[in-house]
């Protein structure tokens, strides 16, 4: 009994470099949500971080080499959410078509820089990563330390109450003396922040190198995540261990000889997360206001 | 850049070959987008109309069937394939309330594989052993009046869908239903439109029409299916679509304006590397620079009749 116990733990712990990445994203897009925006650009943010934490990496020497690459990561990623933020927030423009020019623009420029210093050819650079002890790196342990905290954000600080409260009913929140627009940009870019750590993990964590579109769908796994999860921190995380595990079925396949075309295994995540959201449905917990822009009737 | 694109009748050619799939897969968003339906999922559907057609092709191709027959059945497969992956997105909306969105990219996803999966597997060549289709007979191809110019025949088949869908939406009672659901579906609702079904006719459409632009790709350019078959042409017509302001006409001066860019890049791409991805920044400033004036007009239009 305790054998098969400790045999999952260990699984488990393998699975998590590849569900910190969908976990990291869907955590802030958690908040995100909660105040009212769905955030579709999360691919790009994602992308932006990666590519960033990259260079970070590069710049920085020794001990710092790390760290600057997750700073730069999170700064790019909150500029891009709050160039995004500006648009659905402050200009109330329709939060899908802003997520997919969010998501284009990131594609394009980190695409662009890549190339006129790497060339086309898509070089393979071999990065630091983040050292791991027993399975178990920072990366993983700032994860899960943020579940609590988020958690607390939403369900217990003042602050966190308000802005759900724009995202179920925004003109009461107005009526009471909050500003909307404000509660939104910042909760925006507590989702870049996160979409930053989301894109650094990925290239210092879960690879160790950067290349063009690395993210790969990923970020749209994370909204999927969101609304199976319920928008509650521990489910969401859950699903991204479900997700982590099913991005390793090709190593595990591979390694115990059954053979299942491995295109399909890779489109596995996808796919699982689309009939998640199938079983999951509408559901009645989604924030009432959520996707609708808010504009201000003077 | 504008040699590439405009300079001489090669540059044209190619103008107007690029210019096509942008034309039918951003037609695609704009029936979907019109009844509300974000379909993102033009990309997929492209993909799966184009495996449709390489499928039937292949089981056509062993009784002999070639010529216009075979060309015909390919974009009419490639129709049903794009317009059934569209449908099974639009079903998720309507029956389990999954945001089109988020389905639409996951089942893109999902597309690229089966796209990689197949060539690889069950539609491979049957001499060579690369991961692609075998090619389609000359005469199953779509028709090009110089064969030293890229142009195609796939241009015209962009121009009379356009036609079509506008006429659809303009001057049909479903189309009209269709652009009521989409503005308000409360009011349609009680005006007794059947909303589920008018969103599931929108996503069957919008992916029909990016099914054949696959179809038209596949039977225009390479005559084969291969695993880089996804150039990402249903994604970059939603930008071209967004800024033709959804406007089943004016896509097509925008989706020759970025047929133009993407042809002249061609160009650029001699020199530097990065004509393509310089594309999408371009496409993405202009969307958002088109939203943000759309913004502040409204809001003056807000400010005034409260003023009044």
């Amino acid at each position: 009994m305790s054998g098969s116990f400790s045999g999952l733990a260990i699984e488990t712990i393998a699975v998590l470099p590849y569900a910190a990445p969908v976990g990291f994203a869907a955590l802030g897009e958690i908040v995100g949500q909660k105040s009212g925006v769905i955030n579709i650009g999360l691919e790009g943010m994602m992308l932006m971080g990666a590519y960033f934490s990259m260079t970070g990496v590069l710049l920085g020497h020794g001990h710092f080499a790390i760290p600057l690459g997750f700073l730069l990561a999170i700064v790019s990623a909150v500029i891009l959410a709050e160039i995004s933020a500006y648009f659905t927030v402050v200009l109330a423009v329709d939060q899908v078509v802003v997520g997919t020019a969010i998501n284009l623009l990131a594609l394009g420029v980190t695409s662009t820089l890549f190339r006129m210093k790497y060339g086309s050819s898509g070089k393979l650079l071999t990065l630091p990563t983040l050292t791991r002890f027993e399975g178990v790196d920072a990366g993983i342990v700032l994860l899960i330390l943020c579940l609590p905290v988020v958690a607390w954000i939403l369900n217990k600080s003042a602050w966190g109450l308000t802005m759900r409260s724009a995202g179920e009913y925004p003109k009461a929140t107005e009526a009471a003396g909050f500003s909307v627009v404000k509660l939104r940009m910042w909760s925006l870019a507590i989702g870049g922040i996160f979409a930053g750590l989301a894109g650094a993990y990925l290239v210092l964590g879960t690879s160790g190198s950067f290349t063009e579109n690395m993210t790969s769908g990923r970020g749209f796994v994370a909204i999927a995540l969101v609304t199976f999860g319920r928008w509650k921190p521990t489910w969401v995380f859950l699903a991204a261990i479900l997700i982590g595990f099913l991005e390793t079925l090709q190593f595990r396949f591979q390694a115990i000889g059954i053979h299942v075309p491995y295109e399909l295994l890779i489109a596995s995540p996808y796919a699982i997360a689309i009939i998640i959201l199938l079983i999951a449905g509408k559901g009645t917990t989604s924030p009432a206001a959520l996707g609708i822009p808010f504009r201000r009737t003077i | 850049m504008v040699q590439g694109s405009l300079g001489d009748r090669y540059g044209i050619g190619r103008t107007c070959a690029k210019m096509s799939p942008l034309l039918l897969t951003g037609l695609g968003v704009i029936v979907a987008w019109k009844a509300g339906m974000f379909n993102i999922g033009g990309e997929g559907q492209y993909v799966m109309g184009g495996l449709t057609g390489a499928w039937l092709a292949k089981i056509l191709m062993i009784h002999n069937i070639d010529g216009a027959d075979l060309l015909i059945a390919i974009l009419i497969a490639s129709i049903i394939g794009g317009g059934l992956y569209g449908l099974l997105a639009g079903w998720m909306k309507t029956s389990r309330g999954v945001d089109v969105v988020i389905s639409t990219i996951l089942l893109n996803f999902v597309a690229i594989q089966v796209l990689k999966w197949a060539v690889a597997g069950p539609l491979m060549e049957a001499q060579g052993g690369l991961p692609q289709t075998d090619e389609l007979p000359a005469s199953a191809m779509l028709w090009k009046p110089d064969p030293r110019t890229d142009l195609h025949a796939g241009i015209l088949i962009g121009i009379i869908c356009a036609i079509l869908v506008w006429l659809f939406l303009y001057r049909t009672k479903r189309g009209f239903q269709l652009r009521v659901v989409g503005d308000n579906p409360l009011v349609a609702r009680t005006n007794r439109v059947p909303v589920s079904r008018i969103q599931l006719l929108a996503m069957a459409i919008s992916g029909a029409l990016c099914g054949l632009a696959g179809g038209v790709e596949y039977t225009a350019i390479a005559g084969q299916v291969g695993t880089d078959f996804s150039q990402n042409w249903g994604f970059l017509g939603i930008p071209v679509a967004i800024i033709a302001g959804l406007h089943p006409l004016l896509i097509l001066l925008s989706a020759f304006y970025f047929g133009a860019m993407i042809a002249g890049s061609v160009n650029l791409e001699r020199f530097s590397t990065y004509g393509d991805t310089l594309i999408y920044v371009v496409q993405a400033a202009a969307v958002l620079g088109l939203v943000a004036l759309q913004s502040i007009k409204t809001k003056r239009k807000i400010v005034a009749e409260v003023n009044e």
